[in-house]
């Protein structure tokens, strides 16, 4: 080739890589991990990362705005929740601005299919899939590394926010949240990291399905819009035309609330934000109809953590089995999958 | 050198009722270049694909390097590299990083990989583009990195997918030369296909026609010109002058063509306009300048053509001898 000149111009231009030569490792690490890593910088280096970064950010401090102004007038005496005060920082809202739970209810799924939409259609595109895939490397390290990747870039991005926020409002009001508190709102990030890896999966499943990255966005988002919108309208229309009589027996009208707050559990938003409700509202005690008869003589009080985890614990199974599901269906789609050039 | 090192047998593979590649049989042997060669569609990459094992075959049986492809395909990719028809990079990290990161993957340390990655950059002369995004590499660029990407794991064989598609012809000739020298230097078996005639005769020893999944000869060129035209090794082809011909087209060609076909060896004789084409069993270039001259034809060109693949794929392709 025509290189000789290229050799030897080279010997001068390698000297600073030289340098920086020295930090680099000098063991092997596993294939998986390289993959992982690569997802993971590709992930935080991307403008799209940045500017979701920047729009939950602001939200976030937007809304621990909105509680702490008013955050005065939320003690109130008799208040069930009023020993857990440092919780209303994610749960109170002055009426400008959603509160945090919300906030994050409506803009995880955003983060999720936004870090997911292209995750392979892009590589196969982008012609680097089959070049990839020709590595000594299982096909599905590609997958999971995928998946792993926007796991580590949420859960980081999760916790770091809520501990801002919850660092913030320590600065602002001043009380230290009790060990108890802590713990809800570390579980509380947990089901959000949840909630948001199962937008991902669902993403990541369109982008196995559908070659364009941009009918693989519109896919999820349709999702998220139907069943941040256009769900409670139909549940709504159904709950109309199957209302029983006024004066129907209990067990009629009983049998028809559970009915209609299944039907509304099939939403993954609102298993998210039943189980957050829960998790940062101690004093909620049951999240379906309760009977004069089951509430008479209790005490309004509100309930330990464990009884909290017990009580989300359905939802929270449900939202792991739909992740799981998501995830072993683009699986299955993946690995069937023939890998062509472009 | 006369390992056996990619062995095909009876390998067939079906997408639905189509049949992509038929029954297919193919051995190439350890070190040398084997052209496959056939237009779009006639099964090439697909036969690849089952050699990596990134497909699986409906019948038959695969071996890269005395490993089974299709229940080994790990072990095979360790050992083969890979370029892809229309080779794509991550845009956004320059050539030395997606460099690194496939070396990576291929179990070399950080260390070893950026050593690794410039010592062939500076192989197919990208040193001075290491650094830059891949994104803004031309085609050519990107092929020659594609290159370096497959030989850094120090491949037995490389198997390049139509690897000059879409270069500029110096591109393509720098391209080939690089090929050719690697598999004389380090004796790696180089398996490339192509549609393109002229490249696959410039580099490789040895050729495989495929058509609709049917391999329908194999040998190097020399063998296979023999095999297709056994009655007429040479072609001579004959230019006469314009106004000769308009003077009276029909006569004089017949005329022309009566006697050359009088010539001793001479077997066909067909007229294009005012070229001659002559198929010979012998060389009898001079007879036929001499009889030409003589009949007062202005003779404006002699070549002796040697059959290249070009015949050859005309033959099979055009002339219908496959059906």
């Amino acid at each position: 080739m025509s290189n000789q000149e290229n050799r030897n111009s080279n010997s001068e231009s390698n000297q600073p890589m030289k340098s920086k030569k020295r930090k680099l490792k000098r063991q092997a690490i596993h294939p998986f991990r390289v993959l992982v890593q690569k997802e993971v910088s590709d992930q935080v280096r991307s403008w799209r990362f940045i500017i979701l970064l920047a729009i939950i950010a602001l939200t976030c401090l937007g809304s621990l705005y909105a509680s702490l102004s008013d955050i005065g007038k939320a003690i109130k005496p008799n208040d069930p929740d009023g020993s857990f005060f440092f919780l209303k920082l994610f749960t109170l809202s002055d009426g400008t601005l959603p509160p945090y739970i919300i906030f994050i209810s409506f803009l995880g799924p955003l983060l999720g299919i936004s870090l997911g939409f292209d995750a392979i259609n892009s590589e196969r595109n982008r012609g680097t899939l089959s070049r990839v895939m020709a590595q000594p490397i299982h096909r599905d390290y590609l997958i999971n590394a995928k998946f792993m990747a926007a796991l580590i870039v949420i859960s980081v991005m999760m916790f770091a926010l809520g501990f801002l926020v919850m660092g913030i409002g320590l600065l602002i009001i001043g009380i230290p949240p009790t060990p108890e508190e802590f713990w809800r709102i570390v579980f509380f990030n947990v089901l959000s990291i949840v909630y948001v890896a199962f937008w991902l999966n669902l993403s990541i499943l369109f982008s196995v399905k559908f070659r364009q990255a941009a009918t693989s966005a519109m896919a999820g988002i349709a999702i998220w819009l139907f069943f941040s919108v256009f769900y409670n309208m139909i549940i709504n229309l159904i709950n109309r035309a199957t209302m029983p009589p006024k004066y129907a027996p209990p067990h009629y009208i009983i049998g028809h609330e559970k009915l209609i707050l299944n039907l509304m559990r099939l939403s993954p938003s609102q298993l998210f934000s039943e189980a957050t409700s829960t998790l940062l509202m101690p004093s909620v005690r049951s999240l379906g109809p309760l009977t004069m008869e089951q509430v008479h003589g209790t005490i309004p009080s509100p309930l330990p953590l464990g009884q909290s985890l017990l009580l989300v614990w359905p939802q929270l199974t449900g939202l792991i089995a739909g992740t799981v599901i998501c995830f072993a269906l683009s699986y299955v789609f993946f690995m069937r999958k023939e890998i062509r050039s472009r | 050198m006369n390992q056996t090192i990619i062995e095909l047998v009876d390998l067939t593979k079906k997408y639905g009722s189509f049949t992509a590649v038929d029954q297919l049989n193919l051995t190439v042997r350890k070190g040398e270049v084997f052209g496959l060669l056939g237009p779009n569609g006639a099964g090439k990459s697909t036969t690849i694909l089952m050699m990596l094992g990134l497909t699986e075959p409906a019948s038959g049986m695969v071996k890269v390097c005395d490993i089974n492809s299709t229940e080994n395909p790990i072990a095979v990719k360790r050992k083969v590299g890979y370029l892809p028809e229309d080779v794509g990079f991550y845009p956004d990290r320059s050539g030395l990083e997606n460099l690194m990161f496939i070396a990576q993957l291929n179990h070399l340390s950080e260390y070893e990989a950026a050593e690794k990655a410039e010592e062939l950059l500076a192989r197919v002369g990208l040193s001075k583009e290491a650094h830059k995004k891949t994104g803004k590499y031309s085609r050519g660029m990107r092929q020659r990195l594609g290159l370096a990407e497959v030989l850094i794991k120090n491949p037995e064989v490389i198997i390049l997918d139509e690897p000059t598609s879409g270069i500029d012809p110096t591109g393509i000739r720098e391209f080939l030369e690089l090929i050719v020298q690697l598999s004389k230097e380090e004796g790696i078996t180089v398996l490339f296909s192509s549609h393109n005639l002229h490249q696959v005769q410039q580099v490789c020893d040895r050729v495989g026609l495929f058509v609709h999944g049917k391999l329908i000869a194999e040998g190097d060129i020399q063998s296979l010109s023999q095999q297709l035209f056994a009655n007429e090794p040479y072609i001579i082809e004959a230019g006469i002058a314009e106004k000769e011909v308009p003077a009276g087209k029909e006569k004089n060609g017949h005329k022309l063509n009566e006697l050359l076909s009088n010539i001793e060896g001479v077997t066909s004789v067909k007229q294009k306009g005012k070229l001659l084409q002559i198929g010979c069993s012998q060389d009898v270039t001079a007879d036929i300048a001499r009889q030409l001259v003589g009949a007062g034809a202005d003779l404006n060109s002699l070549h002796k053509k040697e059959y290249g693949l070009d015949d050859i794929y005309n033959r099979y392709f055009e002339g219908g001898a496959y059906e």
